[in-house]
């Protein structure tokens, strides 16, 4: 297998996000927001229910339209284009809890992941490789293959919407709460698998969470958002010792 | 006992017209949450188109090809002309929409063609087969009709099951965030279902129309029919609607055999109302009920 799953075409990517207005009807969920985000690094983007954490992932894969603020992936922005044009550009956006087809199989599922890989040729001829490598990464999914992705567990779930995603070999990785509602050894594992995939694929990851402390832990940076707006953006190990910060906006 | 046997297998003959309504219906339902009421009357215009290619080019085959292929080309325009418009609108515009499209479409047709009935040809003999000395009930042209309506679902089974283009149409039915968000384009395969309906409902214009003649009303009990084989089947089950179509099919076969053609619809509507008292999404629905 010459290059893995996620390996990006282009050498790492670099996403920046500038001025960032987005919101719901007369809601403002985000004011401002700028963020950069590059390289084989994770990011993860904490604060309270109704931060804008996740508002500002749904802005970056196009499923809210911004108001104004430009998306930059590579230097060229992307704001105003729609969730499927975002994904072929690779950004690849796993949604909260709800990123798996229970209906479909579980093959099929992953087979959703390239669908936004350029050019039908290529995509024959590809997509054996590419499952079969997800399932030599996720072997618990390659015993399931044929079954309803419906009669997965919480945790098996999450590793096939992470499985998908990197099918679809992204530049940038969004996942929002990835950890939500699995037992903490099942968390434990999705966490490791996010930081492998990370170093090994060269992934840009920007990860929303509400454990804190958990993402802090396997995060390169840190940003804080409150009532959308950045409160704090540093290195992860310097939000994690600012005790102030800490009770003040991420609750531990 | 003849007469049941015949009964049961005209009833099939009518029922696989009854399912490619309903199929026509669930397809365009998975896509665009939405009952296209205007579902008959496009398939009773494609045949118009249909039977003047027959007339003037003396070909069955060619009239066929050309309205199945009207009826493709009609789907897709409906739904990006004045479907798509109503996206993201209350649910009700695009319900109105569709019935404005039906009275528009039966009106044309009744300034283009008149309104007087017109025969439509068949592809085969409608005189009836015998085995032996026993009439079946059944024409040459019931079986085909009944092969014709098996091939075409059978096939599109086979596409939604084994392809990419069927894996998009379904995933973009169960889930169309998950689906853009894995770069599949929507709204394209939303339109590729409505032209995909057009198709089957064109078919069931052309293979219904030599048994009830062709005026700008002729579908519309067809449509009533149909519309009910999906409710029965569950208008998100593709199965489901083939059952419903051959259920309602035979049913109405046997309440018009012996009890009188005139207590037919009464039937239909019967059967519709217990299917919803028991089964309120359809018999094979495996989805949650939905307002509709």
């Amino acid at each position: 297998m010459s290059s893995p799953a996620g390996a990006p075409a282009g050498g790492a990517a670099s996403l920046a996000i500038e001025d960032l207005v987005a919101g719901y009807g007369e809601v403002r969920a985000l004011n401002d927001v700028t963020i950069t985000a590059s390289g084989a690094s994770i990011t993860a983007v904490l604060g309270a229910n109704g931060a804008g954490k996740t508002t500002l992932l749904r802005a970056i894969s196009g499923m809210v339209r911004p108001r104004s603020g430009r998306i930059l992936l590579d230097g060229a922005d992307q704001a105003g284009r729609g969730p499927e044009d975002m994904a072929r550009a690779g950004i690849a956006h796993v949604p909260e809890g709800q990123g798996v087809i229970p209906e479909l199989t579980v093959e099929e599922n992953l087979r959703l992941g390239t669908m936004a890989w350029p050019g039908l040729a290529r995509r024959r001829a590809d997509r054996g490789a590419a499952l079969a490598e997800a399932y030599e990464r996720f072997g618990v999914l390659a015993d399931r293959r044929r079954k309803p992705a419906g009669t997965l567990s919480g945790g098996e779930r999450q590793m096939l919407v992470i499985a998908r995603a990197l099918i679809a070999r992204p530049r940038v990785l969004l996942l929002d709460e990835p950890s939500l509602g699995l037992a903490p050894k099942i968390m434990r594992q999705v966490m490791d698998t996010v930081v492998r995939l990370s170093k090994e694929s060269g992934i840009t990851v920007v990860l929303v969470e509400q454990n804190a402390r958990a993402a802090l832990a396997i995060a390169d940076h840190g940003v804080v958002l409150n009532l959308g707006r950045v409160v704090a953006a540093a290195d992860a190990k310097t939000l994690a010792a600012d005790v102030a910060l800490r009770h003040h906006y991420l609750g531990f | 006992m003849v007469e049941f046997l015949q009964f049961t297998l005209s009833g099939i003959s009518f029922g696989m017209i009854y399912a490619a309504i309903a199929l026509s219906l669930v397809l365009i339902w998975r896509g665009t949450r939405l009952v296209n009421f205007a579902q008959g009357a496009m398939a009773m215009f494609t045949t118009y188109i249909g039977i003047e290619v027959i007339y003037h080019t003396g070909s069955y085959w060619t009239g066929f090809v050309v309205a199945l292929a009207a009826g493709i080309v009609l789907g897709a325009v409906a739904e990006l002309a004045v479907i798509k418009p109503a996206q993201g609108k209350p649910e009700l515009n695009a319900v109105i929409i569709t019935i404005g499209l039906l009275v528009l479409l039966e009106g044309l047709a009744g300034i283009f063609y008149g309104g007087q009935f017109r025969s439509f040809p068949a592809a085969f003999s409608v005189t009836g087969l015998h085995v032996g000395s026993t009439a079946l009930g059944v024409s040459r042209f019931d079986v085909f009709v009944a092969a014709a309506v098996l091939v075409t679902t059978l096939l599109l089974a086979v596409g939604f099951r084994y392809t990419s283009a069927g894996l998009r149409m379904r995933a973009a039915a169960f889930n169309a965030t998950v689906a853009r968000l894995s770069g599949i384009r929507v709204a394209r395969v939303i339109t590729v279902g409505w032209a995909l309906a057009g198709l089957l409902g064109a078919l069931a214009g052309v293979l219904v129309s030599p048994s009830t003649f062709l005026y700008p009303n002729s579908m519309d009990t067809i449509f009533v029919f149909g519309f009910t084989a999906a409710v029965i089947g569950g208008l998100d089950s593709p199965f489901g609607a083939v059952i419903g179509g051959l259920l309602l099919g035979v049913a109405l076969s046997y309440a018009g055999g012996y009890l009188g053609s005139q207590v037919t619809a009464l039937v239909a509507l019967g059967i519709l109302v217990v299917v919803l008292m028991l089964r309120p999404a359809g018999i094979f629905s495996g989805a949650q009920v939905r307002r509709v």
